[in-house]
């Protein structure tokens, strides 16, 4: 099972790698939109590569309203 | 079709509708891949009597209010006719609103039922708010799960009362509807809909795009939205159309939902079809250099056989994969909610897809003008829907002056506020407080807005007051936030921004410390409400002797300023 830091980590480095940012250029408390500058739609696109990576379902309830990366990771920690 | 002259209320027209296209299909709703429901209009009627005879049970009687907040899905259009049939009035509320904003429109309406999700619900009854909306009585949350705590709610799927519920019938002058057309903060604009309003509507939107049994409109945008709530809901179940709903709006799902229900129409907001349209772009730009000329030379083809109208079946055969990718049906993209530029337009017409799009304010009852294909026009927002008269007043010598509309759809009045209302419909006629001229062939062209709101390409319309709560107690003189295009007027649709105008005590300095704070406030706000850049005013606002900011003459005095080197980017 793996901790909270452990996946808010992994969803920091998937950003990473979706957006193709350096590593590292991404903290938890990153507020997404402003962060890399998406808009809703591409933030949808991401957390199709994390239930992905993740095995898991998002319902867009569960989404609604978060903009950072570390309440996202929570979500999808209680989902796991 | 429905004959809509005929009828008195929505709740009528609907109740017949089930009556008489008892077994096609009106609703389908799915979740990612899975199908969860379809339902035949009698199967509709079976589903919507419960929920109707248990809001009649627990006292709902004719006009009072009830609030659908729910994501686009089945439960909402029973829930909806389930109101209307019992004489209610109906308030749609944004979910996507916070908990905050849905209490104080629920308290503002007066609504005394509230049917929602458990996930909204779960949000909402722990919101500090919920003492305010003293009329609420009763709450009928959808899909709690078995063991969750309801928060005095009630099971909507336990409304199983027995014997048959009471139509209640109304008039067309009684309210139908209130649509709340901004957000909150310190003036919410409850529009009063009337039945006459959605039936007049409804009859002048399907004379131009027409449903009928068989058609399959794909339902995206909220439907608590004026656009949805007509051609999501009440367009197609009085014509016998089906509407599909998907439970997760990924790009993906919603991608496949195309082909797999043969989709007829769909409406986007722009922000979404300008997506859709740079998703395309990349893939034909990826296009081998032969195939790519050879598409590009059937685009040329289909642009000059579309020229004077649309020809599907001609489109269809030549651009066979574009077209199979959309489900081979799609007969058109209705786009609204805000402006759409004529590039994406032309870009969609040009393969064959024509974009209806058009003008409208909820005010006036969705849509104002509507492209009528004839022929298709990328530079205008269409002619004057049937009913509708529309005049340009004050206008300067280009002919570009305020739109102002005159028609049955025009709301009765803002819900408690006789003196917005008085201000805003004049001698019957609607102020839209939008910029445009009409040219010599009747098409509307739009080219600005003078009053002190924004819309995004989402289509949320933003009024400057409603967020300057998040500014409270900067440590400065005063401040206001504006629309920079109503200090500056700019003869333009797109891009619209909202600046904070700011008087600094005598001897402040603006420092990178108060930068910083109202930076950190902006980011508080979500992306499309906040502020792009800084107004530094040396002078005392003018204010009304109960001390509100006379906002129109502040921007008289700003417009004095070159915007340019007055907005000081944060």
């Amino acid at each position: 099972m793996r901790t909270l830091e452990q996946t808010t980590q992994e969803v920091l480095d998937l950003a990473v790698k979706h957006f193709q940012l350096p590593a590292g250029s991404l903290a938890p408390g990153d507020d997404f939109f402003k962060k890399l500058g998406i808009d809703s739609l591409q933030t949808l696109e991401m957390l199709s590569r994390l239930e992905n990576h993740f095995g898991i379902e998002l319902p867009d309830y569960e989404v609604q309203g978060v903009s950072d990366f570390r309440t996202l990771a929570e979500r999808i920690q209680s989902r796991l | 079709m429905l004959d809509l002259s005929q009828y008195q209320s929505i709740g009528q027209a609907l109740k017949d509708s089930l009556d008489q296209f008892a077994n096609e299909v009106c609703l389908i709703e799915a979740d990612r891949e899975r199908e969860k429901e379809r339902l035949t209009y009698r199967d509709f009627k079976a589903r919507a009597h419960p929920p109707a005879k248990a809001l009649q049970g627990a006292g709902f009687s004719v006009g009072d209010r009830a609030s659908i907040i729910m994501t686009n899905q089945s439960k909402w259009l029973i829930s909806a006719y389930a109101v209307f049939f019992s004489g209610g009035v109906l308030v749609p509320l944004d979910y996507k609103l916070t908990p905050e904003e849905q209490w104080q429109l629920l308290k503002h309406s007066g609504a005394s039922v509230l049917i929602t999700e458990y996930p909204i619900w779960r949000q909402l009854s722990g919101s500090a708010g919920r003492s305010a909306a003293t009329d609420l009585h009763t709450v009928l949350v959808t899909e709690a799960p078995a063991n969750a705590d309801l928060a005095g709610a009630r099971r909507w799927e336990e409304s199983r009362e027995a014997g048959e519920p009471v139509f209640v019938p109304r008039k067309r002058h009684d309210t139908a509807c209130i649509v709340y057309s901004s957000g909150t903060g310190g003036r919410p604009k409850g529009c009063m809909m009337t039945h006459e309003n959605y039936l007049e509507q409804c009859v002048a939107l399907t004379s131009i795009y027409p449903f009928w049994p068989g058609v399959r409109y794909l339902s995206i945008l909220p439907t608590n939205h004026a656009i949805d709530f007509m051609v999501g809901f009440f367009g197609p179940f009085t014509c016998g159309a089906t509407v599909v709903h998907l439970r997760t709006l990924r790009p993906e799902y919603v991608r496949d939902a195309f082909p797999k229900y043969k989709i007829t129409y769909v409406s986007l907001v722009p922000l979404v079809l300008k997506n859709l349209q740079k998703g395309l772009q990349a893939r034909f730009d990826a296009l081998p250099s032969g195939k790519r000329k050879v598409f590009n030379a059937l685009v040329a083809v289909n642009k000059a056989l579309t020229k004077s109208q649309p020809r599907l079946g001609i489109s269809r055969r030549l651009l066979k994969q574009v077209h199979e990718a959309f489900g081979g049906e799609l007969r058109a993209i209705i786009v609204g909610g805000a402006f759409t530029e004529p590039q994406t337009l032309q870009f969609f017409y040009d393969l064959g897809i024509p974009v209806a799009n058009g003008y409208g304010l909820t005010e006036a009852g969705t849509a104002i003008t509507v492209n009528d294909l004839k022929p298709f026009r990328a530079d205008t927002v269409g002619k004057p829907l049937p009913g509708m008269e529309i005049r340009i007043v004050s206008a300067a010598s280009d002919g570009v002056g305020e739109v102002i509309v005159r028609s049955k759809t025009v709301m009765s009045g803002y819900l408690n506020d006789p003196e917005l209302t008085a201000e805003t419909i004049v001698d019957g006629w609607l102020q839209t407080g939008d910029l445009g001229r009409i040219d010599e062939t009747g098409h509307l062209l739009l080219s600005g807005r003078k009053k002190n709101m924004i819309v995004t390409e989402e289509g949320k319309n933003i009024y400057p007051e409603d967020i300057e709560t998040v500014f409270e107690s900067l440590p400065v003189k005063e401040f206001c936030v504006f629309a920079a295009n109503y200090i500056w007027p700019k003869r333009s649709m797109v891009g619209e921004r909202l600046v904070l105008v700011v008087h600094l005590e005598p001897g402040q300095q603006y420092s990178e410390e108060l930068k910083r704070d109202i930076n950190a406030r902006n980011n508080r706000l979500l992306n499309y409400k906040r502020i792009h850049g800084v107004v530094l005013f040396d002078e005392d606002f003018p204010r009304t002797a109960s001390l509100k900011i006379k906002r129109n003459m502040l921007a008289e005095r700003l417009a004095k300023f070159d915007s340019a080197a007055a907005i000081l980017p944060l």
